[in-house]
């Protein structure tokens, strides 16, 4: 693993490692499956779909103090993800096994969405359309204030559909936050079905990302590798978006791109099978 | 008051840096341009986009700054009501969100400008406090506490512009949390917020006139309401009014009442408020209020029954 300086030689980022996010995602998807079976319902599917960018940001992009603190902000905006963001606070130390153990239990601190004020939560997600005004707000005050800190969005094209995230953006162009780094998993599902079916006015996305004044870039929201550089690459000055094409329920074949799967548990058999499915690929 | 709420800001801003005022294309004139020429980075206009104003505050607040947020009252409170309900009150953030030119004083603007309900509708969000200075000495230290004293988000009613100094001489002193004798009397108390205060003077001296002594009480803060207080006033008097520009649920009339009702009172309770009705009726301020039955003739004839 390569120790790559970013900005202040104080702060570091880690740099990339295919076989270790890989591996690290695999392991995350079977952490989730595991606690599948303790509650009724989880929203695995999205939080699948947005693993690999959410492992990036946590592990690869967000630059840490020498104390291990980062001063960068991850805020999972399509809360009904925040799975995803669990699994990697507890790999991190930040929650615990118990936490985890608790989700959504009496006594215990985790819903099925985040709740600002938990270890690790920066804001209170699960409504679709906040998380960008949010961002918005933190990354300004940041650059106004002369604070080098970088605010890592996760939204999804449910969010884009919402008017406020685009009030919200065209702000983040007006006010200059180039320090707003947003990451749109895109998974082309929602409740009723398919969205290039659904709503097909809804593409394209990058050009009108484009539009509202706005660097994006389009690339595979599972390639941990192509999320990375992407970012790293960036031409920097205007708020950032990176689009990533994804499947919902990625890496568990009868969870891919079906609708049931945004938020029921597998059962035992399905359990199984998953389980399975995952163990061939991390091997 | 608007004016002087610029005044205010721009004061409490020179001391404070955490003050950021965000407004959506609508900024009371005055001392705002000195605030906003002074503290550019601290001035945000999100144009005509009222939930991207509360969003940005919230963030900010997120980062440890007081925001203020600004614009007309039906704009404020009613457009991004969820962002209010969630990301401020959920969260539990430390944003004011003024609503400017509450009530119906918007007369002829129609009742896309009119906010009669609003009192009941941020007061039924969880950690909302909500405020209605009467004056712009009241208005100076409600903005002051939300400023530097409050701990949660703020919804502040204020009127447009021209109202009087009404609490110079008031017998008790301004404190967020307790309502507030302006003047002490003996057979009716009248209970109001906000520029209907100014009425309750002009009722009170009619009344006066007829050989009553009246009581004029500001609860400016109507959430929390000062239970004890209210329970005072109506043990204290034979007869009680309550006087706002609001509908009749959901604002301060109905709390009284609850109140009135769990301490079994035996005063005569009176409550005028707007008619639960959107009236189509151009006039004047005076003339819309005076459709709605809120007049001081009216008010008058009934408490002199």
């Amino acid at each position: 693993m390569t120790i790559t300086s970013f900005g202040d030689q104080s702060q570091k980022v880690v740099g990339f490692d295919q076989a270790a996010a890989h591996g690290r995602c695999m392991q995350y998807r079977r952490r989730i499956l595991d606690i599948s079976q303790q509650v009724s319902a989880l929203h695995a599917a999205g939080a699948f779909s947005a693993l690999e960018m959410v492992d990036c940001i946590y592990h690869c992009l967000m630059r840490r103090n020498s104390d291990g603190i980062s001063p960068d902000t991850f805020l999972m905006s399509k809360g009904h993800s925040c799975m995803a963001q669990y699994v990697i606070l507890e790999d991190m130390g930040v929650l615990s096994r118990n936490d985890l153990d608790l989700y959504c239990k009496p006594g215990g601190r985790l819903g099925c969405h985040p709740d600002y004020g938990v270890p690790g939560i920066e804001a209170s997600t699960g409504s679709l359309g906040h998380g960008m005004g949010l961002a918005v707000g933190m990354a300004y005050t940041d650059k106004s204030r002369g604070d080098d800190r970088r605010i890592f969005l996760v939204t999804s094209d449910g969010e884009l559909q919402e008017g406020s995230t685009w009030e919200t953006m065209m702000m983040a162009a007006n006010l200059g936050v180039d320090n707003l780094l947003g990451f749109l998993d895109h998974n082309g599902s929602q409740s009723f079905g398919h969205t290039r079916e659904t709503h097909p006015k809804f593409y394209p996305i990058r050009e009108k990302v484009e539009a509202f004044g706005w660097e994006c870039v389009d690339v595979n929201g599972h390639d941990a590798s192509a999320v990375y550089h992407a970012v790293m690459n960036r031409k920097g000055g205007r708020p950032f978006m990176l689009i990533g094409n994804t499947v919902k329920g990625r890496g568990v074949s009868f969870m891919e791109n079906k609708p049931i799967w945004h938020y029921r548990s597998p059962n035992r058999e399905e359990y199984i099978q998953a389980i399975t499915e995952l163990k061939e690929v991390i091997s | 008051m608007r004016n002087k709420f610029a005044d205010v800001i721009y004061e409490i801003g020179q001391k404070d840096d955490r003050i950021y005022a965000i407004v959506a294309d609508i900024s009371p004139a005055g001392s705002m341009v000195k605030f906003r020429e002074e503290f550019p980075n601290r001035f945000v206009n999100c144009g005509v986009a009222e939930q991207a104003m509360i969003g940005i505050a919230a963030g900010m607040a997120l980062r440890g700054m007081r925001p203020f947020c600004y614009t007309i009252a039906t704009f404020s409170l009613y457009r991004p009501f969820e962002m209010i309900r969630v990301d401020l009150c959920y969260q539990n953030l430390p944003v004011t969100v003024i609503g400017m030119g509450a009530g119906v004083i918007y007369s002829t603007l129609g009742g896309t400008h009119h906010t009669m309900e609003d009192v009941a509708v941020a007061s039924a969000i969880p950690n909302m406090t909500v405020l209605a200075p009467c004056d712009p000495e009241e208005m100076r230290q409600a903005t002051s506490w939300c400023a530097t004293e409050s701990t949660g988000p703020v919804y502040m009613r204020l009127g447009k512009a021209g109202e009087p100094d009404l609490t110079a001489e008031a017998s008790d002193p301004f404190q967020v949390g307790k309502i507030r004798y302006l003047k002490k009397g003996n057979d009716i108390a009248i209970l109001s917020y906000g520029i209907t205060v100014a009425m309750a003077f002009d009722i009170a001296k009619q009344l006066e006139a007829r050989g009553k002594s009246v009581s004029i009480i500001s609860c400016h803060t109507i959430k929390p309401l000062d239970q004890e207080g209210v329970r005072q006033i109506l043990a204290g008097h034979g007869r009680v009014a309550v006087v706002e520009e609001h509908v009749p649920h959901g604002g301060l009339g109905s709390r009284v009442k609850e109140i009135a009702w769990d301490m079994g009172a035996h005063c005569r309770l009176d409550c005028f408020s707007l008619k639960d009705q959107f009236i189509h009726f151009y006039g004047d301020y005076n003339e819309l209020l005076n459709e709605h039955g809120l007049s001081v003739p009216a008010i008058c004839a009934r408490l002199s029954e």
